[in-house]
């Protein structure tokens, strides 16, 4: 009885810490080759409005980042504290992933961010504008390890089992590193992180237009951000149609549960748009679908064949023993098709917004100034909720086919999550308003205008100032 | 050397960078507070530790999965039974790396000033339960045969023997953060550090004999190398207090790192073979042995390590090497944090 609470806060508690890091990541990992990008621009041209975007959006960076780091130091902390039947279990495989991290990602990111931050003034330029890009790579190598972790508790590659003590064993380190389900999950999120700050970039500078101040530096944002934004999404559902294939092959009870087919349909299964579900039932009572779209999606053909949850469900018991193999389908089922809309809404937008400020036009509407800036928090959530389909669809499982959720806990009191629950709400509720209000103030203030000295620049000589 | 205690040695050497790298920062926390006479000050301090604070703090984030890379039974068994205690660092890190970050970011020295408490007050919960929580392992926690937790999360770390674990690495990193302030800074700000880092010089002198003796008669096996590092840790120390005494605190920061490398030397040496000692039952410590990850993956991790570690520790000093100039009020007002 006490074990289902405790299992059901600790997972209330890594499911909110962690995609309360996600709120950062995507961030970090889309605008830092942005300002990078600017910076090598400004560097090769010595145009001075490269220089003051790069200042802009460089803040806006260091703001996100400092908050991403923090979080992600909890995360690591809670495998052990939260997880630790799974740390022992899986420590062996999954510690060398993280280990790399830490060793190879970390130290890059943290060092070369201080000596680009601090480093203007005491480095070369071209030494300088190194120091980003390596601050870069440090942010998408984490991305990557991390993704190889997680990728391999969906599907685990690469060990033997110990006979003595039953728990995996490393054997093959290349197959964790690249397996295609980690390089695939990788593609995509990394795309993720550049659909975010692309509708990011654009939003900031839809706000800057709509009050026509900084026009040509935003007018360029603007132009750029569509440009990676249109890229980016494009590649993430190319990249996310080849993920399905692979989760399909590897994980057929999730996209069973993604796609809410109880039977198994083919060739050419239905695609569900809408459904009404009932878990209990084990069937939708009411759905809205398109014809052979399922098959096509799944298995990239006509014909394919794919297999509903129910058979799923009896094949796992075969294996498995009595239980409930089965996802929470509502959950997968909505999750999967929020991610898609919000994800790619914000492309969408911006195709209308290309178009409405083709040849330099600055349009009146209010309307279309509005949607451009609020549109800002839709890759988000597109992001969350992939994250939530991905995690959330495994279940009942933590290592796929290996160690369930439940069997996975730290066995301490619930009483300490009655704690640590409120704390962390409490202590990441705050300072999600206050990083939330300071991102707000620095781009309300806009980049930097001509003769203001910078932060870490050698005080420019003024002009003499005219009373 | 096996591949275990060349882990039970890599944990050890990535923690003793920990506490001498951040170690600074935590006392550079705690003094700007209590040691800047005003706004200008205050961030003249920070700076000095700006560019590198975050990378010492990497230290940390290593030093953690390399336990759980390396001996996730250790892992596994510790990190449950100190619950409370490291949700007390989670916060502490939490609010500490924010405030630091943040201080900066708007102008109005109350905003500031609030930061700036956060800061101190982070710092020095955090190099305090640092200290408590590995002079805690030494000691040992209750953990029965079957290699399960029983005791009380908070109390179980809390003995006279770790809160004075604490309390040194405390003064140590107060000690550590003026030298370096001395080290770094020009002003009416280096000349306060120079004589306060004399003062904590003492007192964490003190502290260290103190831990040092208690730590060799109590926790070791009395052999050669137990003695040794004891020995050297007080020595550290003295050449610390002796160099700070003559303003030299180029020397006192580098006796700082010895005496702090055989401060974590004599408690990894009294812990070995053992892990994490039982305190109910000898048989049930977890040992090096028993805790470790397989070979193959001892194996992988090694050689992550020795591309890796070189590597870090070659750009870090090259970053120390790039920031070596004295920081000046008026440096710190241009900085990223002005
Ligand atoms: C796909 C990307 C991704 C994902 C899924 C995660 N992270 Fe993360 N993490 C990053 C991408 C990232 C990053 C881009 O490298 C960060 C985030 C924002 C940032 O500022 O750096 C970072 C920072 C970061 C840090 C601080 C590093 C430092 O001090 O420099 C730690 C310790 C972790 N993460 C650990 C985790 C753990 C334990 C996760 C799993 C639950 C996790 N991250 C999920
Ligand atoms: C039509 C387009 C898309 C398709 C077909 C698609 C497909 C998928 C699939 C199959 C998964 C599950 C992977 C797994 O189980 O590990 C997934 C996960 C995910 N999706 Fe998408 N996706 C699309 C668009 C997007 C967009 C636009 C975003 C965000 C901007 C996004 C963000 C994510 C994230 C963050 C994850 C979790 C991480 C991962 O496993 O890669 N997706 N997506
Ligand atoms: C790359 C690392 C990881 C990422 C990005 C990640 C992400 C997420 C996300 C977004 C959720 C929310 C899903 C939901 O509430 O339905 C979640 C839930 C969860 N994750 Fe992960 N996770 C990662 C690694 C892990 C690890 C190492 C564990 C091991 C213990 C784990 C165990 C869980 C559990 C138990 C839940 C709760 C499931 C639920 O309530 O649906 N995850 N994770």
């Amino acid at each position: 009885m006490d074990d289902g609470l405790l299992v059901d806060l600790s997972r209330l508690q890594f499911a909110t810490t962690t995609l309360y890091h996600y709120l950062f990541v995507p961030l970090t990992l889309g605008l830092a080759p942005y300002v990078a990008l600017l910076e090598t621009l400004h560097w090769r041209t010595g145009k001075d409005s490269y220089r003051r975007l790069a200042r802009f959006f460089g803040s806006l960076l260091v703001i996100n980042f400092a908050m991403g780091i923090v979080t992600g130091i909890v995360q690591e902390f809670q495998f052990g504290m939260n997880w630790s039947v799974f740390s022992r279990f899986v420590g062996d495989v999954f510690g060398a992933p993280l280990a790399m991290e830490g060793l190879l990602a970390f130290f890059l990111e943290s060092t070369f961010l201080g000596l680009w931050l601090f480093g203007r003034d005491r480095l070369p330029r071209g030494v300088h504008v190194a120091c980003i890009w390596i601050f870069t790579l440090g942010t998408w190598l984490s991305a990557y390890f991390i993704i190889v972790a997680n990728s391999w508790m969906q599907h685990p590659v690469g060990y033997a089992m110990d006979p003595l003590t039953g728990y995996p064993v490393l054997n093959d380190i290349g197959a964790v590193l690249f397996q295609p389900f980690a390089l695939w999950a990788y593609a995509h999120t990394v795309l993720g992180g550049l659909v975010a700050a692309s509708v990011f970039v654009f939003a900031v500078a839809a706000y800057h237009l709509k009050r026509r101040q900084h026009v040509p530096e935003m007018r360029w944002a603007w132009r750029t951000a569509i440009a990676m934004g249109l890229i980016a999404a494009m590649g993430q559902t190319i990249v996310g149609d080849v993920l399905g294939v692979v989760v399909t092959d590897v994980q057929p009870m999730k996209i069973a549960a993604g796609e809410a087919l109880w039977e198994t349909e083919g060739p050419c299964a239905s695609l569900g748009i809408v459904a009404i579900i009932d878990q209990e039932a084990r069937e939708n009572t009411w759905e809205l679908s398109v014809p052979c779209l399922l098959s096509i999606v799944a298995t990239n053909s006509v014909d394919g064949v794919v297999v509903g949850a129910n058979e799923l469900q009896a094949q796992y018991e075969e294996r498995f023993g009595p239980g409930d193999y089965t996802p929470n389908v509502w959950i997968a089922f909505y999750a999967f098709r929020l991610m898609m809309g919000f994800g790619l809404i914000g492309a969408a937008w911006m195709l209308v917004a290309w178009w409405r400020t083709r040849k330099g036009r600055l349009p009146e509407g209010r309307v279309f100034w509005a949607i451009s800036i609020w549109i800002v928090f839709t890759p988000w959530l597109g992001n969350m909720f992939g994250w939530i389909f991905t995690e959330n669809a495994r279940q009942p499982w933590v290592v796929y086919d290996m160690l369930l959720t439940r069997d996975a806990v730290s066995q301490i009191s619930p009483t300490f999550l009655f704690i640590s629950l409120p704390v962390f709400f409490l202590l990441y509720g705050a300072f999600a308003i206050v990083e939330f209000l300071l991102l707000k103030r620095y781009v309300i203030k806009g980049p930097p205008t001509d003769d203001e000295p910078m932060a870490g620049e050698p005080a420019q000589p003024r002009p003499a100032q005219v009373a | 050397m096996a591949l275990p205690e060349l882990w039970f040695v890599i944990v050890a050497v990535l923690w003793t960078g920990f506490f001498f790298l951040e170690g600074f920062d935590f006392g550079v926390g705690m003094l700007a507070r209590t040691l800047g006479s005003d706004e200008g000050e205050r961030a003249q301090m920070l700076t000095a530790i700006g560019p590198v604070w975050d990378a010492d703090e990497v230290w940390l984030v290593t030093g953690g999965i390399a336990i759980f890379a390396a001996f996730p039974a250790w892992y596994a068994a510790l990190f449950p039974a100190a619950y409370l205690p490291l949700l007390l660092v989670i916060v502490a890190i939490v609010v500490r790396a924010v405030a630091i970050e943040y201080r900066s970011k708007r102008p109005g020295s109350a905003w500031r000033e609030r930061w700036d408490t956060a800061v101190a007050v982070a710092s020095l919960l955090l190099a305090f339960l640092f200290g408590v929580f590995w002079a805690g392992i030494v000691h040992g926690i209750p953990i029965d045969a079957s290699g399960q937790f029983v005791g009380r999360s908070l109390l179980s770390f809390i003995n006279p023997y770790s809160v004075l674990g604490g309390l040194t690495l405390l003064t140590f990193s107060l000690a550590h953060g003026a030298t370096f302030l001395a080290l770094k800074t020009a002003g009416p700000v280096q000349r306060k550090n120079e004589m306060w880092a004399t003062r904590f010089d003492f007192v964490a002198g003190a502290l260290m004999t103190a831990f040092a003796a208690w730590t060799y008669w109590s926790y070791s096996r009395g052999d050669a190398i137990a003695l040794a590092v004891g020995i050297l840790a007080v020595l550290g120390m003295l050449v610390a207090l002796v160099a700070n005494l003559r303003t030299r605190p180029l020397l006192a920061f580098w006796a700082h790192g010895v005496a702090i490398a055989a401060f974590v030397a004599s408690m990894f040496v009294a812990l070995y073979p053992n892990v994490l000692p039982s305190t109910l039952d000898p048989t049930a410590s977890l040992t090096v042995e028993g805790a470790a990850a397989s070979p193959y993956s001892l194996g992988v991790i090694t050689v992550v390590a020795a591309v890796g570690l070189p590597m870090v520790i070659a750009y870090q000093a090259w970053s120390f090497w790039v920031f070596r100039k004295r920081i000046t009020v008026e440096d710190a007002r241009r900085s990223h944090y002005g």
